[in-house]
Parts: structure tokens; sequence; C-alpha cells
């Protein structure tokens, strides 16, 4: 079990401060979803945690050790990261795509071995793309395009898995498989999962924990139910919106009000 | 063993096997080429001649041709196609971009200028030359690497601040042709056109020894590309600093470029197709041992047309590679644009 925590951690951007001391506890074993409009810190959040972006102030710590500090390649087999729209490379099929997660578990010299076979393995069959293995990439469709993705992440074996924004461009069928795959991932390894997502309903459906920022700070955090409230939807997104509970699950439900119109 | 194991495991045999065959088929042909070169000229030599030439038996008329002439220039068409063609490739495969060999940014033309430089005005000769020239496409490469900088969009700054230097330097070497006087003028020229004509055999232990390092290294560096390609927040992710791996790469591309520059001048296309030609031939991947097999063929092949396509006349090896590489850079687009259309 990884631990990640935040201490009063700022990000900027040349002089720029996104992210603004901010504190924040990774619960471990659990599915954690960062939500909050566009331009809050989000992603710049997501980037300070993976140590792609060294903290001006304040420290990232993982398993209790300061992330800058440890050997970067230590730090992939403990933490992945799947970015906003990777690159794909001309020409490679799905199984070489997935099979570059097993970099961080490779020296300069070693061999792939048998063990890297069955995790590449295993991370095909739970995205469903055994089928596809010798499909190259560019010719995938959006949503599978995504799973390989995902699958690249899972064959990283990491306790910890970060993921910007992993349902953006997807239809409503494919953001529900996605997120899905990682409740199942979640449910099957106990991974640690801190995911950006843009839409509110569907991190309350899915997260087991919220964090609403704003303004590159945290406005509220807690469970779906305490945190999806119309006083928190106004103060993060501002917009006025009626929340209900789904009948079937108990999950908040968000209704956004239409706006009124300025009567000029 | 489950279904998916096995489909992980044909997958990668598929890939590995048509690697294997593409590497043994290139290396054959680079043999005979080495042969065809070394022993069929306008004095031919027979394979077990040659054989006892090399252990130090003198055959009358046969060995001043063979051991000064054929055979070192067989030896240098070798190392260098290798080293432009290794060193071009791993830098497209860096920067992603075909346009990204050594001699279109401007790096071979660095090596180039201050050779020229020192020849022409300064009057010098020998190793203090390919000093010069090593330093020069050091300069050039420091430059580009300085604008990289940080941030996502560092290759296409690369490429850009390279391409520019090129044309500055090209200017450079025109100014300095200008002021000499014609003769010198004319040996810079050919040296500038890439020629194999005058090299020696401690030219040859030289570039010998840079390949000999330089080249399993960057084949070793350039396996991890494949995760750079990946962009260099999802590379950075898997444990790979894309920052100090581009400084590797660029200090080996740099150190086989300028060496082989040094000896033979800029041979014109080797390192900008070699890449290219060994990606099509592997369908799509980037292999640095191809590319440099390729390149090898392709200046063997040249300076042997070179020598005796004409009759009586001997151009340099550039002209030839010259000439053919246009072509193969049309059909390179046409099949590319093919496959695309295929794959679609």
């Amino acid at each position: 079990m990884s631990t990640l925590v935040a201490e009063r951690l700022t990000l900027a951007y040349d002089k720029r401060v996104v992210v603004d001391g901010l504190d924040l506890v990774v619960p471990t074993g659990r599915v954690t979803a960062v939500v909050g409009p566009n331009g809050c810190g989000k992603s710049t959040l997501l980037r300070g945690l993976s140590r792609l972006l060294p903290p001006t102030e304040g420290q990232v710590l993982l398993d209790g050790e300061v992330i800058g500090s440890l050997p970067t390649k230590e730090v992939a087999r403990r933490l992945g990261l799947l970015p906003q729209q990777p690159t794909v490379p001309e020409g490679i099929t799905v199984a070489e795509l997935v099979e570059r997660g097993r970099h961080p578990h490779h020296g300069l010299f070693r061999q792939w071995s048998h063990d890297d076979e069955v995790v590449v393995a295993a991370a095909l069959e739970m995205t469903e793309l055994v089928e596809l293995a010798r499909v190259p990439v560019d010719s995938l469709s959006g949503g599978q395009r995504q799973r390989a993705w995902i699958a690249m992440a899972l064959a990283q074996r990491t306790p910890v898995l970060l993921l910007d924004e992993p349902t953006s461009f997807l239809d409503i069928a494919h953001q529900i498989d996605v997120l899905e795959l990682v409740r199942d991932l979640n449910a099957r390894e106990g991974t640690t999962v801190v995911m950006v997502l843009h839409d509110l309903a569907m991190a309350a459906r899915y997260a087991d924990h919220l964090v609403a920022m704003c303004g590159g700070e945290i406005v509220a955090e807690g469970a779906p139910s305490e945190i999806v409230t119309p006083r928190v939807i106004e103060s993060v997104f501002g917009i006025a919106a009626s929340v209900v509970t789904d009948p079937t699950t108990g999950d908040p439900v968000v209704i956004p009000h239409r706006r009124k119109r300025d009567p000029s | 063993m489950s279904a998916a194991v096995l489909a992980v495991r044909e997958a990668r045999r598929g890939v590995h096997r048509r690697q294997r065959v593409l590497l043994v088929a290139l290396g054959a042909l680079v043999v005979g080429l080495f042969l065809v070169r070394a022993l069929l000229g306008d004095y031919r030599i027979s394979f077990v001649d040659g054989i006892r030439m090399v252990t130090g038996t003198t055959i009358p008329g046969a060995s001043f041709i063979f051991m000064e002439s054929t055979l070192p220039r067989a030896c240098m068409a070798v190392l260098a196609g290798a080293a432009f063609a290794s060193a071009g490739a791993a830098y497209q495969s860096m920067l992603r971009n075909p346009l990204a060999s050594p001699d279109v940014l401007g790096i071979t033309l660095g090596a180039s200028a201050a050779a020229v430089f020192a020849v022409v005005l300064l009057g010098w000769t020998g190793t203090p030359v390919a000093l010069v020239a090593f330093a020069g496409a050091v300069g050039v490469a420091a430059t580009i690497h300085g604008f990289a900088g940080r941030g996502g969009a560092a290759t296409g700054r690369m490429i850009l601040v390279g391409v520019g230097l090129a044309a500055v330097l090209s200017s450079v070497v025109h100014w300095v042709l200008l002021r000499a006087d014609v003769y010198r003028a004319q040996d810079a020229l050919v040296w500038l056109t890439g020629s194999l004509g005058s090299v020696s055999w401690s030219e040859i232990t030289r570039l010998a020894v840079v390949v000999a390092v330089a080249l399993p290294l960057l084949v070793v560096v350039t396996r991890q590309l494949g995760v750079l390609g990946l962009g260099d927040d999802l590379a950075a992710g898997l444990g790979v600093r894309a920052g100090r791996m581009r400084l590797v790469v660029t200090a080996l591309v740099v150190l086989l470029a300028a060496s082989a520059t040094a000896v033979c001048g800029p041979i014109a296309f080797v390192g900008f197709l070699s890449g290219p030609i060994a990606r099509r031939l592997s369908r799509g991947r980037t292999s640095v041992p191809a590319a440099a097999l390729v390149g090898a063929a392709m200046v063997l092949a040249a300076d042997h047309v070179s020598a005796y396509a004409v009759p009586g006349t001997a151009y340099p090896v550039g002209v030839v590679t010259g000439l053919a590489g246009a072509p193969v850079l049309v059909w390179l687009l046409v099949a590319g644009r093919r496959s695309l259309q295929e794959a679609s």
C-alpha cells in the first residue's frame, strides 16, 4: 500500500502560481476524483503529484519520502500517470504500446521476461483488447484508444495511478466503460486512483472521495454525498443546480439549472 | 497458458522475426557490396589474393591498388555510411521528425563550415582540421540544444533553430569559398561534396574507434526512444528523464556525424534517407542497426558507381548519393502515401 500526500504544495509555471499552498492526503486504496472548473489547477495538481512539475514551495510525499528525491524509475514503479491526450507514435501496435508500460521494470540491458508477458496479457484482457493486440494504435476508435492507454498504465503495475481526464472526448457509453474499468482495477488490485474529471455527475457516481478545486485551492473535500450540494456547486462552478438522490444507487445526481438571462 | 499470453507472445515474435530477417539480409548486402568495391575495380583481384594481401603478402601490381585504394575506400564507405546513417536515424527518431537529420539541421554543416574556414583561410591540414570540424558540429548542436529549453514544444524549436543555423552556415561556406584562391577552393569543394578519394589508414582507424564505441551505445540508448516517443510527460511517468536522454543521444549523434564529416566531408542524403528507408523496410519501426547497414550499403554502392560509371572519370561519392538520393526520396513519399491509404 502506497501513500501519497501533498503538504503546503505550491505549483507555478514560470512566476504564475496555479496551485497555492494545497494540503491533500490521498485516501489509500480508494478512487479519488478531482473536480472543478477549467483552469482551476486540477491537471497542474496531478502534474505536481506525479513529480512532473517540481513544487516552488511545499512537498509531495510518496510513502513518506519526498517524491523529487527518489530515483525517477523507482517512482515509476510505484506511481503511474496517464496524461491528457498523450502522443501516439506512428505505426505501433496495441501490444507494443502496452509493452512500454513495462519500461520502469527493465534495466538498461535487462531482457523481456515471461512475467512481462503475463502482465501485458492481463492488462489487455482487463481492457478487452486481446483481439486488437496486433492492430496499429492509430487506427483504433477513440474509446478503444483510451482503453489501450489505460492498458499501458495497468501494465506498469503501480499501486498508485493518476489519470488526467481519462474520459474526455468519449461518448457517454465509452465514458462509463472507462470508469467501470477504473472501479474494477480498484476492486481487484486495491489500486489507489486519483483522476481529474470534468463531469461532476460521473465523478459523484464513480469516486469514493471528491476533491473540489477552485482557483488553485481545495474548496471542499469528502464523500460525494457530502460534497455534491447546491452550495458547493455554486461556489466551485458558479452555477445554480439542484441535487437529487438516485433512487437505485443512492448517489447524488446533479441537475444544473438554466442560467437566467439578463433582461437587457 | 492463457490465450492472451499467447497473443502477446505471437505479436512480439512477429515483429522480432521480421527485424532479424531484415538485419541478416542487410548485413549480407553490405558484405557483398564491400567485396565488390574492394575486389572488382579496373584491376580485378581474386578473393584469395585479397585475403593474402590483407595478411601481409605483397603481390606486385595488385598490392598497391588494393591496399592503398580500393580496400581503404571500402572500409571508409562502411564506416562513414554507418556513422551518418545511425546518427541521422537516431536524431530523426528522437525529434520525431524525418527532417531532423544532422545534415538538415546544420550539424554536419557546422563541421563543414569550420573545416573549410580552417583549410581555405588559415591553411590548416590534418588533425587540427578534424578537431575544428568537430568543434563546429558541437557548437551547432549545443545551440540547437540550448534553444530546446523546457516545455512541450522543445522538439519543434530544435528543428526550427537547426534549419535556421543550416542556412546561416551555408552562406558562411560560400563566403569563405568566394574569398579563397581557385585551387584551394576546388580542394574544398571536392571535400564539401563528400569524397572517399584520399582516405588514409590512420583516418580509418580513428573513425573505426569512434564507430565501435558510439554506435553500440546509440543502439542501446535509442531502444528507450520508443518510450520518449510517447511524449515527455508520459516518458517521465515511465521513469525516463527526457532532457538527459536527449543530451546523451545528441552527444553520440554529434560524435558520429562530426567524425565522419571530418574525414570524408558531408556525403549528401545518407544521414537523411537511411533512417526512413530502414523504417520503411521494418514496417514503421525505428531501427538504428538497420539504418546503419542501409547507410553502409548506400555509400559502398555510390562509391563504386562514382569510380566506374563513367570510364576514365571519377566523381566524388557525394555527387552520386546526391543524384540518387532525390528519386529515393520521391519513392519514400509515394510509398508512404500508398501505405497510408491502405491503412485507412
